[in-house]
C-alpha cells in the first residue's frame, strides 16, 4: 500500500514558487500548506461576516417585538447566517487543517491530484462571493432558511429570475461540488501515498478521521448537490420535482437534503475529534488512550452516518416504522462517540497537564461536546423529539456542537500549529483572555437556548411572545460577547505573525512527521520521504519516530 | 483493585445519583405546565434522560476537573507522563455500558411513543396490554366519539371548522378529557401545528389530510403555534387553544353557531397593509399573506 521513494510527480508544479514569498497566498498556488491557509483564512472572513449577522439577529431577539429590522429582512439573516457559517467557514477551514496537515502527517510531499486542490479551493471564493452578492439582486437575498425546504423556496415573492434563492442554490451546488473535488483529492491521498513503514495503524488520528470524513463527503454530497439541482429547475424552469400543487412531492427534498446534511455535521466534527486526538496527547504527556479504537470509530461513526437521516423529519408525517428505526440508529451513534470520549479521558488521566491555550480550547470543547451530546440523546427519542423538534432546544444543542465543540476545537488547532504553519509563536496571555471570553460567551448565548425551546419557543421566529424575554436577553448579551471575543484573537494572529517571537521546529516538544520539519516547513515538506518505525503516540517512552530523520 | 479505591468509587457514584435524581425532578419545572395526557408520558420520559444525562455530565466533566485540579506537571517538569496505551477491559466496559444504556433509552422511548399513540388508535390493534394507548377518558360506550375539527393552516392564519355545527373560529376550542382528533391541511406551504402544553407537533404537508390526535387534561388557555418555517410573516402565526368543560364547550357551540361571519383580526395581514402604507425600503419581497379569514368565532 505504501510507496517507496519515487520521483516527486509535483516537483515541477512547485518549480517556480518562492517559498516565503507572501505573494504565493495570493497566487493559484498547488502547495497543499499554501492552499491549508488558504482555505482557514478565506474561511475565518466567511466566519467574521456570518458571525455580524448573528449579531444583528440577536439584536433583533433582544426584545419580543420585530422593532429592529423587518420581518423579511430578519428571515435573510438566518438564512445567510447559517449557510454562509456552513458552507463558507465550516467545510472550507476543516478542508484547510486537513490540507496542511494530512499530507504531512502521512509523510507525503503533498495532495495527490495538486491542480484539482487548488480549483477546488478558489471556487470557494467563487461561491462566498455569490452568497454575499446576492444581498444586492433585487428581492434580497435567500429568505427560505439554509434547510431550503420547498414549497416556501420555490415561491419566489420577488418575481424576477434572478433571485437570492437562485444564487444560493448556485451557490450551494457550487460548493457541493468543490467539496466533492476535494474528497477524491483526500480519500486518494491517504489511501495511496503513505510514506514507507506508515501502515495504517500508524497513522496519527487526526488523518483516520480526515479520512473517515471526506468519504462521506463521497457518498453523501452528491445527494445534497442532485437537490439543489433539481430545487433550482423548480424555481427557475419549471419542473415540478417538490412542488406539491402540481403532484410534485415536497418531503422527498427533505430527504435529498438530510440524507447529506445530517452527515455533514460528522464530516465537520470528525476532524475536530482528530485535533483533539492530538492535542490532548501533547499538552497530558501521555499515548492517545487506546489509539486502534479511537481510530477504527471514526468509521464505525461513518458508516452509521449513513443511517441517521430521518431524525430530522419525525415531525414531517413519517411513518412509525421510520420513526423508530431511525431513533434507535442515531442513538447507536453515541457508541462510538462515547468510545472516544472517554478515550480522551483516560488520556488525560494521570498525565502532566499543561494548560497552554490549545488545551484549554480542547478541554473546553471537550466538555461542550458531552454536554451537546447528552441533548443529542434525548433529541433522538422520538416521543422528546415531538415537542422540542423546531423549537430553540435544537438550535441550543446544535450550537453546542458546532461553536462549543467543532470551533473550540479549530481555535485549539490554529494555536496548536500556528507556531508550524507561520514560523512565529503567538502571545499566550492574548490566547488565554480569548479562550475565557469564547467559554463565557458559548454558555452565556447558547446555554439559554436550551430552556426556551423546553418552554416552547419555536426558531426561526423574528418576534416571540413576552414569557420568553428573559434566556433571550442573556443569550443576546452571550452573542456581543462572542463578538467581542474575536478582538483578541485577530490581535493575536496578526501581530504575532508579523513580528512573533520565531518559533523553535517543535516548541511543544510533541511527537509527530510534522514537529520534525522546520517552522514553516519547505516547499516540498520533506527532502527524502521517511520511514516510520514506531506508532503515532510514543509519549514516555523516548523512541525515534523515523528511521531517517531528527 | 484496592478496597479503599472500590468504596471511594461507589461512594462517587451515589452521591452523583443523588444529585442526578435530584435533578430529573427538577427537570418537570423547566417545561410548560401538563395539559394533555401525551405532557405527562414526554415529561416522565424526559426527567429521565435528564437524570441519565446529569450522571454521565458530572461523572466525565467531575474526572476532567479533578485531572486539571491534581494532574498539572510542575513548572519545570519535562518529564512525560506514564507510557499507557490503553487498556481492554476498561474499553470493553465503556463500549457495552453505553450500549446498554442505548437500548434502554430505545425501548423506554419506544414505549412511551406507542402509548402516545399520536397516529392514530388503528396501528395499535395487535399491541401488547403493557403498551396500549393511553386515553384521557375510560372508553365506555356513554361517551361520544369525539368530532373531528378541521384545521386549516395558510400563509398566515389559523382557521378551525367544526364540521357537524358548520362553525369557523380562530381560536381552537376543545372539550377537557376528551380525545380530539383533528384532520389538517395547507393549500400553501408547510406548516408545523404545535402546542407546547401539549407536547405533540405535526407537520402539515400541503395538499394532503393529516390526522392527529391528543387528548387535552387541564382547562385554561394555551398557545399553538407555527413551528415549521412557513415564509415572512411565519412568527406572527400563533393562535390561543382554549380546553374548557363539556358543558362550556357546548356553550360556545352554540353560542358561535348564532354569530355571522365577521372579519377575524390577524397580524400578518395588518403589518403588511402597515408595510406597504410606509412604502418600507428597508424590507425585501414577500409573499403576500392571505386575506384576513372571515370566521363566526374570533377573539
Amino acid at each position: 500500500m505504501t510507496q517507496t521513494a519515487s520521483p516527486n510527480p509535483q516537483t515541477e508544479a512547485h518549480a517556480h514558487e518562492q517559498p516565503l514569498s507572501w505573494r504565493r497566498y495570493f497566487s493559484f498556488s498547488t502547495d497543499h500548506k499554501v492552499i491549508g491557509i488558504q482555505y482557514i483564512v478565506t474561511a475565518f472572513f466567511f466566519y467574521l461576516v456570518a458571525g455580524i449577522l448573528a449579531m444583528i439577529m440577536r439584536g433583533e431577539l433582544i426584545t419580543p417585538e420585530p422593532d429592529l429590522v423587518d420581518r423579511t429582512v430578519y428571515n435573510a439573516l438566518f438564512t445567510m447566517h447559517g449557510t454562509i457559517m456552513l458552507f463558507g467557514w465550516m467545510f472550507p477551514v476543516l478542508v484547510g487543517f486537513s490540507n496542511y496537515l494530512a499530507p504531512i502527517m502521512i509523510g507525503a510531499r503533498d495532495m495527490a491530484f495538486p491542480r484539482l486542490n487548488a480549483a477546488a479551493f478558489w471556487m470557494v471564493p467563487v461561491f462566498g462571493t455569490l452568497f454575499i452578492l446576492s444581498f444586492l439582486v433585487p428581492g434580497g437575498p435567500a429568505q427560505a432558511g439554509w434547510w431550503s425546504y420547498p414549497p416556501v423556496s420555490i415561491q419566489n415573492p420577488s418575481g424576477q429570475w434572478l433571485n437570492g434563492e437562485f444564487l444560493w442554490l448556485l451557490a450551494v451546488a457550487l460548493s457541493g461540488i468543490s467539496s466533492i473535488m476535494g474528497g477524491v483529492n483526500f480519500v486518494t491521498t491517504i489511501a495511496r501515498m503513505r510514506c514507507p513503514g506508515m501502515g495504517w495503524f500508524k497513522m496519527p488520528a487526526f488523518v483516520w478521521t480526515v479520512f473517515a470524513a471526506q468519504i462521506i463527503q463521497l457518498f453523501g454530497l452528491p445527494a445534497l448537490t442532485a437537490g439543489a439541482i433539481m430545487l433550482l429547475c423548480d424555481l427557475t424552469f419549471g419542473t415540478t420535482f417538490f412542488d406539491p400543487a402540481q403532484g410534485g412531492d415536497p418531503v422527498l427534498f427533505q430527504h435529498f437534503f438530510w440524507f447529506y446534511s445530517h452527515p455533514a455535521v460528522y464530516v465537520m466534527i470528525l476532524p475536530v475529534f482528530g485535533i483533539f486526538s492530538e492535542i490532548f496527547p501533547v499538552y497530558a504527556r501521555k499515548p492517545l488512550f487506546g489509539y486502534k479504537v479511537v481510530a477504527v470509530s471514526s468509521l464505525i461513526i461513518t458508516a452509521l452516518s449513513a443511517v441517521v437521516w430521518v431524525h430530522h423529519m419525525f415531525a414531517s408525517g413519517t411513518p412509525d416504522w421510520l420513526r423508530v428505526l431511525f431513533m434507535f440508529s442515531t442513538m447507536l451513534i453515541s457508541v462510538p462517540t462515547g468510545i472516544k470520549v472517554f478515550a480522551w479521558v483516560g488520556t488525560i488521566w494521570g498525565g502532566k497537564l499543561r494548560l497552554d491555550t490549545p488545551m484549554l480550547f480542547a478541554l473546553g470543547g471537550l466538555i461542550n461536546f458531552v454536554f451537546s451530546g447528552i441533548t443529542g440523546i434525548m433529541l433522538s427519542s422520538v416521543p422528546v423529539d415531538i415537542h422540542v423538534n423546531n423549537t430553540y432546544f435544537v438550535v441550543g444543542h446544535f450550537h453546542y456542537v458546532i461553536y462549543g465543540a467543532i470551533v473550540f476545537g479549530l481555535f485549539a488547532g490554529v494555536y496548536h500549529w500556528f507556531p508550524k504553519m507561520t514560523g512565529r509563536m503567538y502571545y499566550e496571555g492574548l490566547g488565554k483572555l480569548h479562550f475565557w471570553l469564547t467559554f463565557i460567551g458559548t454558555t452565556l448565548n447558547f446555554l439559554p437556548m436550551h430552556p426556551l425551546g423546553l418552554m416552547g419557543m419555536p426558531r426561526r421566529v423574528a418576534s416571540y411572545d413576552p414569557e420568553f424575554a428573559f434566556w433571550n436577553v442573556i443569550a443576546s448579551v452571550g452573542a456581543f460577547l462572542l463578538g467581542v471575543s474575536t478582538v483578541p484573537f485577530l490581535l493575536n494572529m496578526i501581530s504575532s505573525w508579523i513580528s512573533g517571537k520565531e518559533a523553535p521546529n517543535n516548541p511543544w516538544r510533541a511527537i509527530g512527521l510534522e514537529w520534525l520539519l522546520t517552522s514553516p516547513p519547505d516547499v516540498e515538506n520533506f527532502e527524502e520521504l521517511p520511514i516510520v518505525i514506531s506508532e503515532p503516540y510514543g509519549y514516555g517512552k523516548s523512541e525515534p519516530l523515523t528511521e531517517n530523520m531528527g | 483493585m484496592k478496597l479503599k479505591t472500590i468504596f471511594t468509587l461507589v461512594a462517587i457514584a451515589l452521591i452523583l445519583a443523588a444529585i442526578s435524581i435530584e435533578v430529573g425532578q427538577l427537570s418537570y419545572s423547566w417545561l410548560p405546565p401538563q395539559a394533555s395526557v401525551e405532557s405527562e408520558l414526554v415529561d416522565d420520559l424526559f426527567s429521565f434522560l435528564v437524570t441519565l444525562g446529569t450522571f454521565i455530565l458530572l461523572g466525565v466533566t467531575g474526572t476532567i476537573t479533578y485531572s486539571v485540579l491534581f494532574h498539572r506537571a510542575g513548572r519545570y517538569d519535562v518529564s512525560d507522563g506514564p507510557h499507557i496505551e490503553g487498556n481492554v477491559t476498561l474499553e470493553v466496559v465503556w463500549t457495552a455500558v453505553p450500549f446498554l444504556l442505548v437500548v434502554w433509552i430505545a425501548v423506554y422511548s419506544y414505549q412511551t411513543y406507542m402509548k402516545m399513540s399520536i397516529r392514530g388508535p388503528m396501528a395499535m390493534a395487535n399491541m401488547p396490554e403493557a403498551i396500549r394507548p393511553a386515553y384521557g377518558e375510560p372508553l365506555d360506550g356513554a361517551v361520544e366519539p369525539m368530532t373531528d375539527i378541521e384545521v386549516e393552516a395558510k400563509q398566515w392564519a389559523w382557521i378551525f371548522r367544526y364540521p357537524t355545527k358548520n362553525i369557523t373560529s380562530t381560536e381552537l376550542h376543545l372539550p377537557v378529557d376528551r380525545r380530539a382528533h383533528l384532520v389538517m391541511r395547507s393549500p400553501d406551504v408547510i406548516h408545523g401545528f404545535y402546542i407546547p402544553a401539549f407536547r405533540v407537533k405535526q407537520d402539515i404537508i400541503p395538499h394532503q389530510s393529516m390526522d392527529f390526535e391528543f387528548t387535552p387534561i387541564r382547562t385554561g388557555k394555551y398557545r399553538l403555534r407555527d413551528s415549521e418555517y412557513s415564509g415572512t410573516y411565519f412568527a406572527a402565526m400563533e393562535a390561543d387553544v382554549v380546553v374548557e368543560s363539556m358543558e362550556d364547550y357546548q356553550k360556545w357551540l352554540a353560542d358561535a353557531a348564532t354569530r355571522e361571519p365577521s372579519v377575524a383580526p390577524n397580524r400578518a395581514v395588518t403589518e403588511y397593509a402597515l408595510r406597504e402604507e410606509r412604502d418600507d425600503k428597508a424590507a425585501w419581497a414577500t409573499v403576500v399573506p392571505a386575506p384576513a379569514p372571515i370566521v363566526n368565532y374570533h377573539p
